[in-house]
């Protein structure tokens, strides 16, 4: 079996005894956006953490391109929960510390353009001047998307991107993000707690039991077609059936499927489940 | 605005009352005070040799004084007998000379405390043993070994100023967001240009209120020291008037003194406000 583009290789990390996930094992392709869920506690930002080069893992190591992750790079970009934005800096400022991150030959001018042109695609061309301070909570994390995305990352980490906002700004982020990925074919992986977002964005939904000792216990392919649309997509068909599948996951499987591993676990051979292919779409295929 | 016009009405009153009832009070009657501890006439000098006290002067007398030392407040009739503002220009010269270095060694210092837990572990019972030390209690020392009146007052304001900033330096860097640093690490950014564009941004409210606090003792010291030590200074031009006897110019000293400080402290508070950021 060849090698995904960026392989998660048998990682494992505990706190004092306690391991908090072990032997866990999944790759994500180059474009492909992968979503993972899993209920507060279980280990993914932690996962995330290791993917981004921020901790190491106890053991295993997780692969990008062929190159072994041993820190943090600006190949690799994250999209903060708490936005984390430099509070003395403008939303400008902000982006445009990350773009002289990335290019350091620029001259100031440059750097300014290519950070103002970033804001500019999250919409916040008004908002340059502003300190986080006096940014609503959907603006910070739209520069907190502009941030990460002014850097050109090859894969883009979001650690539940869009938790802290209300219903209304999460769903218009959620297109916004969807229209940046996809028009740019950027490969990413988001953490969320939503099984609505897992729906609308990905093109595969690890589902993590809970914790200590948590794994991914199934992967879910999302065979609903793009482009995806967040006010039509529930009549999509196999909509409902996947959807059914995923909170079935949350609500009971990933309780009662925590901690002991069946008889014959594999981690490197998670069961995939395709809940949104009808049968008759299966016969035809 | 009602509201403040209503506090400097209420200001002005109280300041009426109060200085007209000091007015009235120290305007001599029949002045026999009480034999005078023989001690004490000797500190109070020659004046006090014949029995009687040198009368409180009133604010009347003071206000007259201020105007005389305040009219022409830089001149210079030899070593001894210099303007207050000369005098105050001496103080302002050591506290800023003594703070300045202060700072320049404080805030990398407390930079690298509060970057290593290993050398905070290692400094902070050195610098909990030292802080509490009265300033004044360094003067011996820095006269012996610096052998330099006005140098060594400097050193004592070295050495007052240098805790408040170091403390503060070394809290604000060591709490420093752990997001932030991790922003930092994800775009690559080297140790100084974390240092310079995130941990001193970060850490920098901090720094000017350690700052603040610092030139507020500085300020306290100074007059201290310069009492000790002689020459030049607002404090020893206290010491000077006291030795004279003239309570009114001392009283006068005593107000620059405390508008100098205050213009200081705002000075700084606006600084801190310059560098002050908000979630
Ligand atoms: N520094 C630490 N010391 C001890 N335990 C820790 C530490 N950091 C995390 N943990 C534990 O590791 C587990 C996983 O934490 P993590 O933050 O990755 O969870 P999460 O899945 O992201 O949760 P949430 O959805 O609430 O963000 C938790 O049970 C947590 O208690
Ligand atoms: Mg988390």
């Amino acid at each position: 079996m060849p090698r995904p583009w960026l392989s998660v290789e048998g990682i494992a990390r505990r706190y004092g005894a306690r391991p908090v996930f072990r032997d866990l094992w999944f790759g994500v392709e180059r474009g492909e956006f992968v979503a993972l869920i899993g209920h507060s506690g279980c280990g993914k930002t932690t996962i995330l953490n290791i993917l981004a080069g921020l901790e190491a893992p106890d053991a295993g190591t997780v692969v990008m391109d062929g190159r072994q992750v041993s820190g943090p790079a600006l190949d690799r970009a994250v999209i903060f929960q708490s936005h984390a934005l430099l509070p003395w800096l403008s939303a400008l400022g902000n982006v445009a510390f990350a773009v002289r991150s990335r290019h350091r030959d620029w001259p100031r001018s440059r750097v300014q353009d290519h950070a103002r042109r970033v804001l500019d695609m999250v919409g916040l061309t008004e908002a340059a001047g502003r300190r986080p301070a006096e940014l609503s909570g959907g603006m910070k994390q739209r520069v907190g998307i502009a941030r990460a995305l002014a850097i050109e990352p090859s894969l883009l980490l979001m650690d539940e991107p869009f938790s802290a906002l209300d219903a209304l700004t999460r769903g218009t982020l959620q297109d916004e993000v969807l229209r940046l990925v996809s028009d740019a074919g950027q490969t990413a992986l988001v953490i969320t707690h939503d099984v609505d977002e897992a729906i609308l964005l990905a093109d595969r939904i690890l589902l993590m039991t809970n914790g200590p000792d948590a794994r991914v216990a199934e992967i879910v392919v999302n065979t609903l077609p793009r482009p995806r649309d967040r006010q039509t997509i529930h009549r999509t068909p196999g909509h409902h059936a996947l959807r059914s599948h995923i909170v079935d996951f949350l609500v009971a499987r990933s309780r009662t499927l925590a901690g002991s591993r069946p008889e014959g676990w594999d981690g490197r051979r998670v069961p995939e489940v395709r809940p949104a292919v009808t049968p008759i779409e299966e016969t035809i295929s | 605005m009602a509201l403040r016009l209503r506090s400097a009405l209420l200001l002005l009153l109280i300041l009426a009352a109060a200085l007209g009832a000091w007015q009235i009070a120290a305007t001599p009657a029949a002045p026999t005070g009480p034999a005078l501890d023989p001690e004490y006439a000797k500190l109070l000098g020659t004046a006090a040799q014949g029995g009687q006290q040198t009368p409180m002067p009133r604010p009347s007398d003071i206000a007259a004084r201020a105007w005389q030392l305040l009219r022409d407040p830089f001149y210079v009739h030899g070593a001894n007998d210099q303007g207050i503002g000369i005098q105050l220009g001496w103080s302002l010269l050591r506290v800023l000379t003594g703070f300045g270095l202060a700072a320049l060694v404080a805030i990398p210092l407390g930079f690298l405390i509060g970057m290593s837990p290993v050398l905070h572990g290692a400094l902070d019972p050195i610098i909990q043993v030292l802080r509490p030390v009265s300033p004044l209690a360094w003067m011996p020392l820095a006269l012996y070994t610096i052998r330099d009146s006005g140098a060594s007052a400097i050193f004592v304001i070295f050495i007052c100023a240098i805790w408040p900033m170091l403390l503060n330096t070394s809290f604000g860097v060591a709490s420093v967001r752990r997001e932030w640093l991790n922003v930092a690490r994800t775009l690559e950014a080297g140790p100084w240009r974390t240092a310079l564009a995130v941990i001193l941004p970060a850490a920098a409210p901090t720094i000017m209120t350690g700052a603040r606090i610092s030139i507020g003792i500085a300020w306290l010291v100074i007059v201290a020291a310069e009492m000790l030590v002689g020459g030049t200074g607002i404090g020893y031009f206290v010491w000077n008037q006291w030795n004279n006897l003239a309570i009114a110019d001392i009283v006068v000293a005593i107000l620059v003194i405390g508008l100098v400080g205050m213009a200081l402290d705002q000075l700084l508070g606006r600084a801190a406000r310059a560098v002050a950021w908000r979630e």
